[in-house]
């Protein structure tokens, strides 16, 4: 198999950070090459270097016989290297041969809109991908428009592909479909570079991957000579633990109950008439692809929305008309989707971070004045606890990771002692080891009695922590289910309405 | 201590940049620049008389000042200051010529306490309320609130009810009972200066120290995880502009009973707007204000003594805090820049290569 593409001791620094640090890759002619590592490892700065988005301090980079040294992305676009960001770049308006062709239109100052037309319907028939040209990007589903992102990049003659991310945005059906399109490309001889943090995945597509930690390249395995341990194991530089132990646990009161709930959220109906209950030491996760009301759902419960119609109760109390504030009292913990915009003040220190629930409280109020020694010693034992890091309580939220970020505001929530914790995607963009921390968190909070409420667009994070699992779907439950009673696929078409029929029902 | 190191950078810079510039407009138009810098140091500085004019003069840029800063903590851009001042103004002469018999201490106290409600209702009553409950944005009504109270001024001393009787467009002299004594006799500094630096201490301790000033700044920065805490954004929105309605206020009636000791037909005193380039100078630090203040106060006191001696025009003056704006504004620009020039910086060894 002739090598397609070599990179070569590529090294790139940024003020303060080496994110790439002698960097090895080769990626071969038809085959799959993952490039597997946490956030922050490097991976995306690599590709960014590839398609010349950044410019290394130092290596090489051949695309066949061709040294590459790009200045722009439209040098590598020519040289024959496509990408296919994360978040697409497409526009909605037009239909989808408009935005294959989109820089490159067929014919000159007269555009020839049937040309186009049958060229995309071409390219789609050479690559096997079912797509309309004359539909409109803004109608298209997820999956279908990362189709069109990859066919613009064939439109544009790539000899590599690159694919940032790919599933991310994806349920568990366009995966599938996403897969299917791979291994045709691959049996066509087109080599794809994809990046990825998830380990299954990885494995079910790859035929090689490169693990990368810290900016360096740690390896490079074949796929099939290697197990997700192994490949945990290089990614994080220690033993990792993958599977959540999960100890069975009995039912207990309700704490949260929930009856015919209406959310409106701007002109919309978003919540319809839900119900469920919540109960002591069982973690309920709700799933279900972003945007379909659940998180209207979780602010109706948190105060932050009003209801227009049902009831809420927590511990047989009414809650329905209370105020944040009075629902925070009274035992409700929240971590926000969004921890950034809703979890921290950013540009307030830790310790004031730190009291954001409980600022107006004694000891750390009196009599209106903030009481500093005893916010202090608060914030030095969260983060303590939570082994929040830097562990310098009067840096800046903005100047922590991510996964730091999120520390804080678990250890903010979770020291209240709250009878109910409502995580909503507590791990999004996390990497590896606090995604495991955060879910001990929560399993011990299960087992302390407390009810938790998980909402979470990662269906595997939902099946690894659920007792019981809710399928959202267009502001309605599609269904409660006992976890181990449902499988994967089950939940994939749950979450896209399919409803599985009294059969199917459990 | 670095901290506080930093946080001076930006306005140093941009001061002795636009110093420079200044110098620059001097040399070409044939001045020199030496000697007017100078006529103006000492014009501002260089006596006890000239020192107390330029304390006097920025008193009422400390309190309106730190009222900008305020409302800007929590968000919000007070730009109607100047209007809040003259609520102050009118509401204090009036209590001032007004109420008889009371002694000094309760007099200036009343005159105190009913302007700066009357000027924190004025930004917190229609501002405040029309923000909070239908989003209507504070820079327009805070703005055009401002020129309803300076016509209301023309009203009350144009053969309005505060006109003094005769021909003159003014109202009457306050009663010496509602007159703050002078620091410095035969100068305009008055103890208003001692109100102002206390105010500052308060607002500092308001903003840092109490639940109020967290729940200000909470929502100033990020309302939505404010809203998340429990806050009630709408009604800090409101009491924002009220506190800085007061102090705004509070800047009219110290140099109502300290310094004019009556109302005068004007378009502007000038204090409320230039309020709004100290509180930027500052970047909202309290005891930033007071440096800003001075900074402006000595421009303001030494441009007619370098007009003088010099014979450059005192309006030189406005042209360099003209430019500081300017330059203070343009730090985001002026960071972009420097970040584009590392950047083009660290590719050039790999073009060579």
């Amino acid at each position: 198999m002739r090598t397609c593409l070599e990179v070569r001791e590529i090294t790139k620094s940024f003020p303060g950070v080496l994110a790439n640090d002698h960097v090895n890759l080769t990626v071969r002619e038809g085959e799959i090459h993952a490039i597997l590592g946490e956030n922050g490892a490097g991976k995306s700065t690599l590709v960014k270097i590839i398609y010349g988005l950044y410019k290394p301090d130092s290596g090489s980079i051949r695309l066949y016989d061709q040294e590459l040294n790009f200045a722009s992305p439209r040098q590598a676009i020519e040289a024959g290297i496509g990408m296919v960001h994360q978040h697409f770049m497409l526009i909605p308006a037009l239909t989808v041969a408009e935005n294959v062709v989109l820089g490159g239109e067929p014919g000159r100052i007269h555009y020839r809109r049937k040309e186009n037309v049958e060229i995309v319907r071409q390219l789609a028939k050479q690559y096997h991908m079912e797509l309309d040209p004359d539909a409109k990007v803004g109608d298209l589903t997820v999956g279908l428009q990362q189709r069109v992102e990859i066919l613009k990049v064939f439109y544009r003659k790539a000899k590599l592909l690159i694919l940032d991310e790919p599933t991310a945005m994806l349920t568990p059906q366009e995966v599938e479909e996403l897969i299917l399109v791979m291994e045709r490309l691959r049996s066509q001889g087109v080599p794809i570079v994809f990046i990825s943090h998830k380990l299954d995945e990885v494995q079910r597509i790859s035929d090689r991957v490169t693990v990368m930690r810290a900016g360096k390249t740690v390896n490079t395995v074949e796929t099939k000579s290697t197990t997700p341990q192994e490949l945990a194991n290089l990614m994080v530089g220690r033993e990792v633990v993958l599977h959540v132990s999960k100890p069975p646990q009995k039912l207990g009161e309700p704490v949260l109950q929930l009856e015919d709930i209406v959310v409106s959220s701007g002109r919309n109906e978003k919540v319809k008439k839900v119900s469920f209950d919540v109960h002591r030491g069982e973690i309920f996760g709700l799933a279900g692809i972003d945007g379909n009301g659940q998180f209207e759902l979780v602010e109706a419960i948190t105060g932050l929305l009003p209801c227009k119609t049902g009831r809420i109760r927590l511990l047989g109390k009414d809650i329905t008309s209370s105020s944040v504030q009075h629902r925070t009292n009274a035992g409700i913990a929240y971590i926000p989707q969004d921890r950034q915009l809703d979890g921290l003040v950013m540009d307030f220190e830790l310790t004031e971070n730190f009291v954001l629930r409980d600022f107006s409280k004694a000891p750390f109020a009196r009599l209106g004045q903030m009481q500093v020694k005893p916010i202090e010693e608060y914030a030095t034992r969260l983060s303590e606890d939570f082994d929040v890091r830097p562990r310098r309580i009067h840096a800046f939220a903005q100047n922590l990771s991510g996964g730091n970020q999120q520390k804080v505001i678990l250890a903010r929530e979770v020291s209240r002692n709250p009878e109910l914790l409502i995580a909503a995607q507590p791990t999004r963009g996390l990497d590896v080891g606090a995604i495991q921390f955060i879910h001990n968190k929560l399993l011990e909070l299960r087992s302390d009695g407390k009810a938790i409420l998980l909402v979470s667009l990662e269906l595997d994070e939902i099946l690894a922590l659920s007792d019981r699992i809710g399928v959202f779907y267009a502001g309605r439950l599609m269904g409660i289910f006992p976890s181990g009673q449902v499988t994967r696929e089950q939940l994939g078409l749950l979450m896209t309405g399919v409803d599985l029929g009294s059969g199917g029902r459990l | 201590m670095n901290k506080i190191i930093k946080e001076l950078v930006t306005p140093f810079v941009a001061i002795i940049i636009a110093i420079l510039i200044g110098a620059c407009v001097m040399i070409l138009t044939g001045h020199n620049p030496l000697t007017a810098y100078g006529a103006l140091f000492s014009g501002a500085f260089g006596s006890t008389v000239n020192l107390s004019n330029t304390m006097a003069n920025a008193i009422p840029l400390i309190l309106s000042g730190l009222g900008v800063a305020i409302a800007f903590k929590a968000g919000l851009f007070n730009i109607g200051a100047e209007g809040q001042y003259w609520i102050g103004s009118m509401a204090a002469v009036w209590i001032g010529y007004s109420v008889h018999g009371l002694p000094p201490i309760l007099h200036i106290s009343l005159a105190v306490l009913v302007s700066i409600l009357a000027a924190g209702l004025w930004a917190g009553i229609i501002p405040g309320l029309a923000k909070a409950l239908v989003g209507a944005h504070e820079v327009i009504t805070t703005m055009m609130m401002s020129y309803i109270a300076i016509f209301l001024s023309h009203y009350m001393l144009e053969n309005g009810p505060m006109m003094q009787p005769g021909f003159v467009p003014q109202s009457p002299v306050i009663l010496p009972s509602a007159m703050l004594g002078k620091i410095v006799d035969r100068t305009q500094l008055s103890w208003g200066l001692v109100i102002a630096l206390v105010v500052c201490v308060i607002v500092y301790w308001l903003l840092y120290k109490t639940t109020l000033g967290y729940r200000l700044r909470a929502v100033g920065l990020n309302s939505r995880a404010a809203k998340y805490a429990g806050i009630n954004v709408s009604f800090n929105l409101v009491l924002a502009l009220f506190i800085s309605g007061m102090l705004a206020g509070l800047a009219g009636v110290v140099q109502m009973l300290g310094v004019q000791h009556r109302l005068y037909d004007s378009f502007s005193s000038g204090y409320g707007f230039t309020a709004i380039v100290v509180a930027i100078l500052a970047n909202n630090n309290p005891f930033g204000v007071i440096l800003a203040s001075i900074f402006f106060a000595a421009l303001s006191t030494g441009g007619q003594s370098m007009q003088l001696v010099s014979g450059v025009p005192a309006h030189l003056t406005d042209v360099i805090s003209g430019i500081i704006i300017f330059l203070i504004a343009s730090k985001d620009v002026i960071s972009l820049v420097q970040k584009r020039w590392r950047r083009r910086h660290s590719l050039a060894p790999v073009k060579e290569a």
